[in-house]
């Protein structure tokens, strides 16, 4: 997808190549703890294609935040990367994001790839208002007037659909959720990244005005072109949003494909269960199945497949085995080693749907 | 009017409370009955009076207006003391139960400490015996080896489980479930809610279940169950589950309907959209007038919503709903949308909702 409708003085011209924009390989992360070490990522690999909206998907302590946070190192000082690279594609020429100094490091970051957090409240300082928040990003990142920088915070602030010079001139508290969240995307773009990291961006929201961030994600992506990655524990906004959908599970991603295969053609027992988890508000009566059992100790993992002590498919190789994203479609991994069987038991269902 | 096979009651109920900032109305003028077993839903956006509603159903909050009738008798004029039978029938569990269960207090403790005190089981034997019962009922099993657990030493699902067993201790008549499967994970979300349908089932407990998800709701609420829709205070909408979301009536329900994202990429995609004139959320300091909804609703009528306060129509008698242009699309087409269980009496629209009570009787289902 084109990344060229949008051109502002803040940005270089980028090259419009079709592919990936950034490029996670065997990514490990883990964090020092009383207990020992929680092991929070788990050799993660995923490619993320320009303009494209991939969705990380899974329940709380799966490691989402971790990932996002890695990618754009700003993990805490208890956090460490014993493995794994992340590729980013500037221009075409390949960026090693995890060897980067902190000159290139400060310009990757807001510029190339930037993260909206998790809480609308808490990302914002509160004593602070609007307009010095945004001064103190640019002007950290970027050489611009204090002229230039005002009018490009109208700029994303109009773009996010808010009243930009009241709102430049209001303090957080002053802002409803819906807004400040606004103001945080707006902040996010400022520097018209390639990449937006959001982690969460709705949760916390009131439906009406979660409608209207999902409306307002959509048209930017359409206008702006960047390359999203979101976080999300709710299946409902990934259905929305997302072109390509990741399950993460014990720090693994164990499934990854285009929305509607994850959906309507899931491979792995936990994308499955998340699913049939879900109760649905206007599809009809379906049944909800729950998964037994509870997510593990990220500090004392299960052997094997680790999901296999909640899973109804494991058998006796599960214990021993952890299985790798295998191909079960096109575009479409499971790291599953019975995933077959789980085509075949959906088979009925899916040809339904078909 | 009193029903008098209602087990809880809210005619024309409001709180209101004083901050600082001025005078806030949390709860403003709420009528609804619920049967013996009934489960009724309690569906609303953030600060939406949910809370407080759920709060005056278990006793905690005294209203400031209206009557709360529990089994017939009138609970706000109750003596303190009268009160505190009353909250034994009534129980609440809450959103957090990490926050409601005391972090020092085993599960024996958390349970034994109600039930020897109220003189529910005399002795630790009585005790144990019972809790071993109570925590086979919400599934935490094998139950002896939950006795000695600290809440830490629990999942969110368990440590929930055990905040519904300490409710049922008491044999309460009536639960309110404040979003009470909102902080745990969907995977465990499940049980959780089914666990709860089946103390409704066996138990015949009738739930006030607070959620801000309409699909749980509808989960939750059942074939027997409603779901009341609130929006600053007041109940907007009431109905049975099923034709609420099928064929909801106040323009709200049907913005709140048409937002909600679901997990089906082809179905939530080409959902048809509702268009706001609004986004802001009024504050409760300073209500719009006439209608709360009227800055905001797309069938807004200039003159009237912005004027005229709207009372409570009912359609029917398990349905009921608080506008002046549905209430004046009703009347007009009195035959128009039934209540789902076809008496030709429920098809009649009572513009007179102030002396019957709009929701005053209705039956359950089951
Ligand atoms: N600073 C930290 N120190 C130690 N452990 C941590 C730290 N931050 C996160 N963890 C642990 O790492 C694991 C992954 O956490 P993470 O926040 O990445 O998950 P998540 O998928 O984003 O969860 P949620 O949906 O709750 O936001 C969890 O077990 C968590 O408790
Ligand atoms: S590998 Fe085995 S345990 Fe793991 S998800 Fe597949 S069937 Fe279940
Ligand atoms: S009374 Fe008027 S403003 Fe209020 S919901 Fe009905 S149509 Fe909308
Ligand atoms: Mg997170």
């Amino acid at each position: 997808m084109s990344t060229s409708t949008v051109s502002t003085a803040l940005t270089e011209p980028v090259a419009v190549t079709a592919g990936t924009i950034l490029s996670v390989r065997d990514l490990w992360v883990e964090y020092r703890a009383e207990r020992g070490m929680v092991q929070a990522v788990r050799g993660v690999n995923f490619d993320l294609r320009k303009g494209e909206s991939l969705a990380l998907i899974g329940e709380s302590g799966s490691g989402k935040t971790t990932l996002a946070v890695a990618l754009i190192r700003l993990l805490t000082k208890t956090a460490r990367v014993p493995r794994g690279t992340v590729t980013y594609w500037r221009n075409g020429r390949e960026v090693d994001v995890l060897a980067l100094g902190a000159e290139d490091l400060r310009r990757f970051r807001w510029k190339e790839c930037a993260m909206v957090f998790q809480s609308a409240l808490n990302s914002l300082n509160p004593v602070l208002k609007v307009w010095d928040q945004m001064y103190d990003t640019v002007r950290y990142h970027e050489s611009m007037s204090k002229d230039a920088a005002w009018q490009r915070s109208l700029e994303v602030l109009q773009m996010v659909q808010l009243d930009a010079a009241r709102v430049l001139n209001s303090y957080p508290h002053e802002l409803s959720g819906g807004m400040r969240q606004r103001v945080l995307l707006a902040m996010g773009l400022l520097l018209n990244p390639q990449v937006l990291l959001l982690d969460e961006p709705t949760t916390a929201l009131d439906i009406l005005t979660q409608r209207s961030i999902i409306n307002l994600l959509r048209q930017l992506k359409a206008t702006l072109g960047f390359s999203t990655i979101f976080i999300s524990h709710d299946l409902s906004l990934a259905a929305e949003l997302a072109d390509r959908v990741a399950t993460m599970y014990a720090g693994q991603v164990v499934e990854l494909g285009e929305v509607r295969d994850i959906f309507y053609r899931p491979r792995h027992p936990y994308t499955l269960g998340l699913l049939q988890a879900v109760p649905s508000l206007t599809a009809g009566e379906s049944e909800m199945v729950s998964i037994p059992g509870s997510p593990p100790d990220l500090i004392d993992l299960p052997s094997g497949c680790k999901f296999h002590p909640r899973c109804t498919y494991a058998i006796e190789r599960c214990r021993a085995e952890e299985p790798a994203l295998l191909t079960v479609g096109p575009q479409h991994g499971a790291a599953c080693l019975r995933w077959a069987q789980v085509a075949q038991d959906r088979e009925h269902v899916e040809t339904q749907r078909a | 009017m009193t029903n008098e096979a209602a087990l809880l009651q809210f005619e024309r109920v409001s709180r209101t409370f004083t901050t600082k900032r001025g005078v806030v109305r949390a709860v403003d003028d709420v009528t609804f009955a619920a049967m013996p077993g009934e489960v009724l839903c309690l569906v609303g956006e953030s600060g939406c009076g949910k809370t407080t509603t759920g709060k005056m159903a278990a006793g905690l909050v005294r209203p400031t207006g209206g009557r709360i009738l529990f089994e017939g008798r009138d609970f706000a004029t109750m003596p303190e003391r009268k009160l505190r039978v009353y909250r034994k029938a009534a129980q609440i569990v809450h959103q957090d139960p990490y926050a409601s269960l005391n972090p020092i207090r085993t599960v024996y403790q958390t349970l034994s400490v109600p039930l020897l005190h109220h003189g529910i089981v005399r002795g630790r034997t009585a005790a144990v015996e019972r809790i071993m019962e109570l925590l086979t009922t919400v599934e935490l099993t094998p139950p002896a080896d939950f006795l000695g657990k600290y809440p830490h030493q629990l999942s969110g699902g368990q440590r929930q489980r055990v905040a519904v067993a300490r409710a049922l201790t008491l044999n309460p008549r009536l639960i309110v479930a404040d979003e009470a499967v909102s902080m745990v994970d969907v995977s465990i979300r499940v049980s959780l809610l089914n666990m709860l349908l089946r103390l409704r089932d066996t138990l015949g407990v009738a739930f006030i279940f607070i959620t801000h998800d309409l699909a749980v709701a509808k989960h939750f609420a059942g074939r027997g169950g409603r779901i009341a829709v609130m929006y600053l205070g007041r109940i907007v909408e009431i109905e049975p589950a099923a034709q609420l979301i099928r064929d909801p009536l106040h323009p709200y329900t049907q913005a709140l309907l048409a937002a909600v994202p679901e997990a089906d990429p082809d179905l939530t995609r080409n959902k048809e959209k509702v268009k706001l004139r609004s986004l802001e959320i009024p504050s409760l300091l300073q209500l719009p007038s006439g209608c709360t909804f009227h800055p905001r609703c797309p069938l807004f009528e200039e003159g009237l919503c912005d004027v005229q306060r709207p009372e409570t129509v009912s359609v029917g008698e398990r349905r009921a709903v608080l506008c002046h242009v549905v209430a004046r699309q009703m009347a007009a087409a009195p035959m128009g949308p039934t209540t789902g269980d076809g008496h030709a009496s429920d098809r009649a629209v009572g513009l007179d909702s102030r002396r019957d009570g709009p929701v005053g009787s209705m039956e359950v289902g089951r």
